[in-house]
């Protein structure tokens, strides 16, 4: 079942489209990322979730429904640019960014000290925002994301200018939601924590999009047979015409590491065969690419076009 | 609606629980009247604690009556010029008044010698107290009966009376001015003071990057209107503290002067008490005659709409901008109209019915000010409906467009904006 099913969105501006034909299929349950460069549309589409700007053409269905007023209530965003009212204290705000998604007072109330007390930022409560430190405001942007208890939470690039320590911290909360029910949508182009989290990934460029479907798909499809070797001896001349050596480097003494590609359709046995026969293997590991590289083949790719 | 409802209340308590919120409203009216009631105080008690000056009066032709009263004891010498000019530079009398034989058609000669210069009130004084004396001379010298003379005492008041509604109404030109002005200047000094808030907090929001949140939960729409009526809530508020806290004090104040009042009463003399009186009661029935129910309505009614309309735009402004200093390019045609509103004031008073003031109180732009101006000399029903309809489309009309820049403008950071893109903003679909 799917939390949000987007099909053929368009959103055209005066002089540029920031979204050309995108349809995005998010399951239930997963962390989604949004990858893309900078201006690939991502803020776009996302604005268009929360009903910030209206899409040209195309639909947007939130738990099979057209995407209406009432699913306001059941999302909660996390913009790229974020701030607070800095002259209000921290619980009336809290109270107040819950009531506007339509929360109860008296709820939101609730909700917001069992936060700060999880956070351990309780003490805060009756203090004004100027008087916190960044991490601390930025622990309060993430509370009021997530107060109304939301189905889908939409983070945009929620790790930036967060110290390592309360990442961490955020980061588990998101998993901690995931496990809840929630469905993350997460926007980002920091691949390190895409690999980490996401289980289903996006990717928009100029945009299109243009990749879709699990982490684990599309690393499988950017196989290409590749395996990296630690071996003692060289290879050079004692492999078939099937393997090419990518790349052979002296790592100390008569200790090297090969990059080798198969070039017929055979399994990684077969090579490690060949590979016993002529050298002394230490380790053997197939090269999968890193959605960062990926990310980095398809943007400069499509960008030559 | 119940979220607008949420955005109102925002504005409201952040604001009115401001300190410098709690300041202005305690200390306008508490700070004005006692400037203004200091002042006044301390004039009177100089002028009650102002000692008797002594005049000495040499009178070589006889004829002047000159009675002391509680400012000047006249003492009549009868020694020479000379003699009495030394007498008095011993004495500690304030001055000499020398009067010599005069010819009653043609009185002069009369002159004032003092220790130090006199003042202009004294010798105004003097004067008009010789004047008399020669005019009652030479009435004298006329032949007319001294009974006569008492007769011709008379005080003249023009009573203006105002008979457009139908029935005579005592009216007050200087009344009606001081109400006309008072109300359109406070009109003016709300949309500047309060407009700019709106504006302040539009950039506000839009700086801090907190209007995103917002606008993912709540209308833009919403969120301009939130802010514009919250403020306007919170002015109201604070002209109610106002009004309240005003009548308290002057209600304190001038029962205490009351109390203090028949002192001074007894001290001076009997007619001017009569007079005073007099006046007091003609001044009461003239306001009785003012519309005040009318004047408050249409004061209250033109507030909001010009406060609305100017809100709208001071919010546009701020919608399109990154920081105050940068809107001042888009504040200068905001202000050119109101500025004409105050600046017209003058000529609405002068002729309150000219072409100049039909035009200013009708156009919704100026019409909050000038109408003002214009209510307490009466205006014709046609003018008036005509002056709100208009004003109330105005502000409808401003409301719409700046909420159509502003849907745009508050998400916008860093573009270079002018008239054009402002255009090209309010013309975009989202």
């Amino acid at each position: 079942m799917e939390a949000l099913k987007a099909t053929h969105i368009t959103k055209q501006y005066a002089e540029h489209i920031a979204l050309d034909d995108v349809s995005l299929t998010i399951p239930k349950g997963s962390i989604y990322g949004l990858l893309g460069p900078n201006g690939a549309g991502k803020t776009t589409f996302i604005r268009i979730i929360n009903q910030i700007i209206n899409a040209d053409s195309g639909e947007i269905l939130i738990n099979n429904e057209p995407l209406s007023t009432k699913h306001i209530a059941i999302i909660g965003y996390l913009p790229e640019e974020r701030g607070l009212y800095k002259k209000m204290k921290v619980g009336e705000q809290l109270v107040y960014l819950g009531q506007l998604r339509d929360l109860p007072r008296r709820e939101a109330i609730k909700r917001s000290r069992a936060w700060c007390e999880k956070l351990n930022i309780y003490d805060w409560w009756n203090k004004k925002i100027e008087d916190l430190s960044k991490g601390m405001a930025q622990k309060i942007q993430f509370i009021s994301t997530i107060l109304n208890e939301p189905e889908l939470i939409i983070l945009d690039e929620p790790f930036s200018g967060f110290d390592p320590v309360n990442a961490n911290l955020i980061k588990d909360e998101i998993l901690a939601l995931r496990e809840r029910g929630s469905t993350v949508i997460f926007s980002t182009h920091r691949m390190e924590s895409v690999e980490e989290l996401c289980d289903h990934i996006a990717l928009i460029n100029k945009s299109k999009k243009i990749l879709e479907g699990t982490k684990k798909e599309i690393k499988e499809s950017y196989r290409n047979n590749t395996y990296i070797v630690e071996h003692n001896g060289t290879l050079n001349g004692s492999l078939s015409n099937d393997y090419s050596i990518l790349q052979q480097s002296c790592l100390e003494g008569d200790y090297h590491q090969s990059i080798v590609k198969m070039t017929n359709g055979d399994g990684p046995n077969n090579l490690l065969q060949h590979l016993i026969s002529s050298v002394e293997v230490h380790s053997f590991i197939e090269k999968i690419p890193s959605i960062n590289d990926i990310f980095i083949t398809n943007v400069e790719g499509r960008g030559h076009e | 609606m119940n979220k607008l409802f949420l955005v109102i209340q925002r504005e409201f308590t952040s604001r009115v629980k401001k300190k410098s919120f709690l300041l202005t409203t305690i200390l306008v009216p508490l700070v004005f009247p006692a400037i203004f009631g200091g002042i006044f105080y301390f004039m009177q008690k100089e002028d009650e604690s102002a000692k008797q000056q002594v005049i000495q009066v040499l009178d070589e032709s006889n004829t002047l009556e000159l009675t002391s009263s509680d400012k000047f004891k006249y003492i009549a010498t009868q020694s020479s010029l000379e003699e009495a000019k030394t007498v008095l530079t011993e004495s500690d009398s304030y001055g000499l008044l020398y009067i010599p034989e005069f010819n009653v058609e043609n009185p002069t000669g009369f002159t004032f010698y003092a220790k130090s210069n006199p003042n202009f009130s004294v010798m105004n004084e003097l004067e008009k107290k010789i004047e008399r004396s020669v005019r009652d001379e030479k009435l004298r010298y006329y032949n007319i009966d001294k009974s006569v003379l008492d007769k011709l005492h008379t005080s003249i008041d023009l009573k203006a009376l105002n008979i457009s509604q139908g029935q005579e109404k005592e009216s007050n030109a200087n009344l009606a001015f001081g109400i006309g002005y008072v109300t359109g200047f406070l009109i003016y000094i709300f949309m500047f003071a309060y407009g700019g808030q709106v504006m302040q907090g539009v950039i506000e929001e839009k700086s801090s990057k907190i209007v995103e949140v917002i606008i993912s939960s709540v209308k833009p729409f919403q969120l301009m209107l939130g802010k514009i009526l919250g403020l306007a809530s919170v002015g109201l508020f604070q002209m109610v503290i106002w009004i309240v806290l005003m009548t308290t004090i002057i209600t304190v104040v001038t029962s205490i002067l009351e109390l203090e009042m028949p002192q001074t009463a007894q001290l001076s003399e009997a007619t001017q008490a009569m007079e005073a009186s007099a006046e007091g009661e003609k001044f009461m029935r003239l306001l009785a005659g003012i519309p005040f129910t009318k004047i408050i309505l249409t004061f209250i009614f033109y507030f909001i709409g010009g406060y609305l309309l100017y809100g709208s735009l001071f919010a546009a402004a701020g919608s399109a901008v990154d920081s105050p200093s940068e809107a001042q390019q888009f504040m200068l045609p905001i202000m050119i109209p109101l500025i004409a509103g105050i600046v017209g004031m003058s000529s609405i008073i002068k002729n309150p019915d000219g072409m100049v003031s039909f035009w200013l109180s009708i156009i919704p732009f100026t019409s909050p000010i000038a109408m003002m101006g214009r209510i307490g000399f009466g205006v014709p029903v046609w003018e008036l409906v005509l002056s709100m309809v208009l004003l109330i489309l105005g502000f409808i009309f401003t409301v719409w467009l700046a909420g159509r820049i502003y849907r745009v403008g508050i998400l916008m950071h860093g573009a270079k904006v002018n008239y054009r893109v402002l255009a090209k903003w309010f013309m975009m679909k989202t």
